[in-house]
């Protein structure tokens, strides 16, 4: 730690001889212990999931929301810094309502994400500003289909089948590569999203969480959805809506069920090892 | 050279003369719209038992030519409301895309909060008043439809360019207002009537004004797009005039080359 900075970190947008940016280094560390949040790119639509440790039980049940609507068809999930991602997700909305206002059409996922990219690197630039503290993962869909990209604190920006970040994101990481994206449907991709949350929650066991999750589809059936539809109105026919209760109650159980399975295999097996070691 | 950044990219005052400016400095006050443009006719709107219908042409005209005959005049807005508009389409157009992003908006919170007849009203008719004190109105008078998704309490209310708002048990704005509304309030004067107005009496009520208007309002059209809204939904559909007469059109004389 001792050589790290100096100096050469104390205001943004200045490099250090070895050509690295510190500012953004420690923006990206904000965000490395922010909440698990994954997104899934699947067949027929996006999934966005976030795991929310409970910091109070006098907090209402689903408050706090960390994954946000942008457009009719695009959502956003952020970890890091709260107020950042408000902030951010607050542009990208102006970015979609501007789009609207211009090409009486809605956004394109990789457009919005191109511009959201644009400008967290513009916060990078200026000694008057610092870099946010999130990662932002954006998920919709439009003409093309599906589209997941994931941004980071220095703008740098990805299209994924399946991004992760915050704390838990390397467990989620390996869990998301075992998963076929070309085939995953939504209603597996709930599923999925829920046990990934639950896998990668394991090391801090203790704390209490809940899952938010959304998902961007085709066929929802909610009725918002349904006069979305209305003639006269822009809209691309998809929809990003909060994942139905009853389906992501049901995930939620059948990922808690199959974990306990797994730690009591666990358990098995070293409790063998410890018989033989006797 | 010039060193002066605003004589760049000019004319050289050496060379052809100071630029005469005085086309910029014209004593006319600033005006806005002054007139409608491309113009939608009469929307009728009647409530009855379970809810609303509402209805208009799909005429837009430019002066007295039929410019276009397949102009949507009516607005879903949300799940449980439409709104009519009659007068300039281009700003029936705008009001689209402002309705469109008060939707989205809607939607951020995600807290399953939704905007009915009432409130979609009262925001047009806040912006159409807004408009109108700056001078640059826009040039509709509008019906906004609704039915409460609980009660099924029926809504129709009216809006005009000048941000005026009343509402009525049947509502109809432009030459409807001439034409149709004393045909409608023999049906329903007030709003008692409207619990004994069944749904289909309502509509062919609605059938007979519009056919009354093809009739006699030389802006309408023989297709029309109807609307009918309950605490279900909106139900919506297209139609042309049936049952046409044109006989009493020999009795009238004194138009174009006809030997009186």
């Amino acid at each position: 730690m001792t050589s790290i900075g100096t100096g050469y970190d104390l205001s943004n947008s200045v490099f250090s001889p070895d050509g690295r940016n510190f500012q953004v280094e420690y923006a990206q560390k904000a965000v490395e212990n922010g909440p698990t949040t994954i997104g899934l790119r699947c067949k027929d639509g996006i999934i966005l999931a976030c795991e929310k440790l409970i910091t109070s039980k006098l907090l209402v049940p689903g408050s706090n929301k960390r994954i946000s609507t942008v457009d009719r068809h695009i959502g956003i999930a952020t970890s890091g810094l709260v107020p950042d991602g408000k902030h951010f997700t607050n542009r990208a909305r102006e970015e979609a309502i501007s789009w609207r206002r211009n090409f009486k059409d809605s956004v394109p996922v990789a457009s919005l994400a191109d511009r959201m990219g644009s400008y967290a690197q513009a916060y990078t630039l200026y000694s008057s500003v610092r870099p946010f503290g999130v990662t932002a993962i954006v998920g919709g869909a439009d003409d093309d289909g599906p589209a997941l990209y994931m941004i980071e604190p220095s703008g740098m920006y990805w299209g994924y089948f399946g991004a992760a970040t915050g704390k838990g994101r390397q467990a989620a990481k390996s869990e998301i590569e075992k998963l076929n994206p070309t085939e995953l449907t939504l209603l597996q991709g709930i599923k999925e999203a829920a046990r990934i949350i639950y896998v990668a929650h394991d090391d801090n066991k203790d704390k209490e969480f809940e899952i938010e999750m959304t998902w961007v589809t085709k066929d929802s059936k909610s009725a918002t959805a349904a006069a979305t539809g209305s003639k006269g109105m822009v809209w691309n026919g998809w929809i990003h809506e909060e994942v139905p209760k009853d389906l992501l109650e049901e995930a939620s159980k059948e990922a808690k069920k199959a974990l306990e399975e797994d730690d009591e295999d666990e358990g098995d097996t070293k409790e063998e090892k410890m018989d033989e070691d006797l | 050279m010039n060193q002066f950044p605003h004589g760049w990219g000019r004319p050289r005052d050496d060379v052809y003369g100071a630029y005469d400016s005085s086309y910029l400095n014209d004593s006319q006050p600033v005006s806005h719209t002054q007139r409608p443009i491309v113009t939608g006719t009469s929307v009728l709107g009647v409530k009855f038992k379970d809810g609303v219908i509402i209805a208009a042409d799909n005429i837009a005209s430019y002066g007295s030519l039929a410019r276009y005959n397949n102009v949507e005049r009516l607005l879903q807005v949300g799940t449980h409301t439409v709104v009519g508009a009659g007068g300039d389409i281009s700003d029936m157009q705008y009001l689209h895309l402002l309705l469109d992003n008060l939707l989205i908006k809607e939607q951020y919170p995600a807290d399953d909060h939704n905007l009915y007849a009432p409130q979609v009203h009262t925001y047009i008719s806040r912006v159409l008043y807004q408009r109108r004190n700056k001078f640059d109105p826009l040039w509709n008078s509008i019906l906004t439809a609704g039915a409460d998704p609980k009660t099924s309490e029926p809504f129709l209310s009216y809006v005009d360019l000048k941000g005026t708002t009343y509402s009525a048990p049947a509502l109809a704005t432009g030459y409807g207002a001439h034409l149709a509304i004393p045909i409608l309030r023999k049906h329903v004067p007030d709003e008692e009537a409207v619990s004994s107005l069944s749904q289909e009496e309502a509509q062919k009520l609605v059938e007979e004004c519009m056919k009354v208007l093809w009739y006699r309002d030389a802006r309408s059209g023989v297709n029309y797009s109807w609307a009918i809204i309950t605490k279900d939904g909106v139900t919506t559909g297209n139609k042309e005039i049936e049952n046409q007469s044109w006989k009493f059109a020999e009795m009238i004389k004194g138009y174009g080359a006809q030997n009186i």
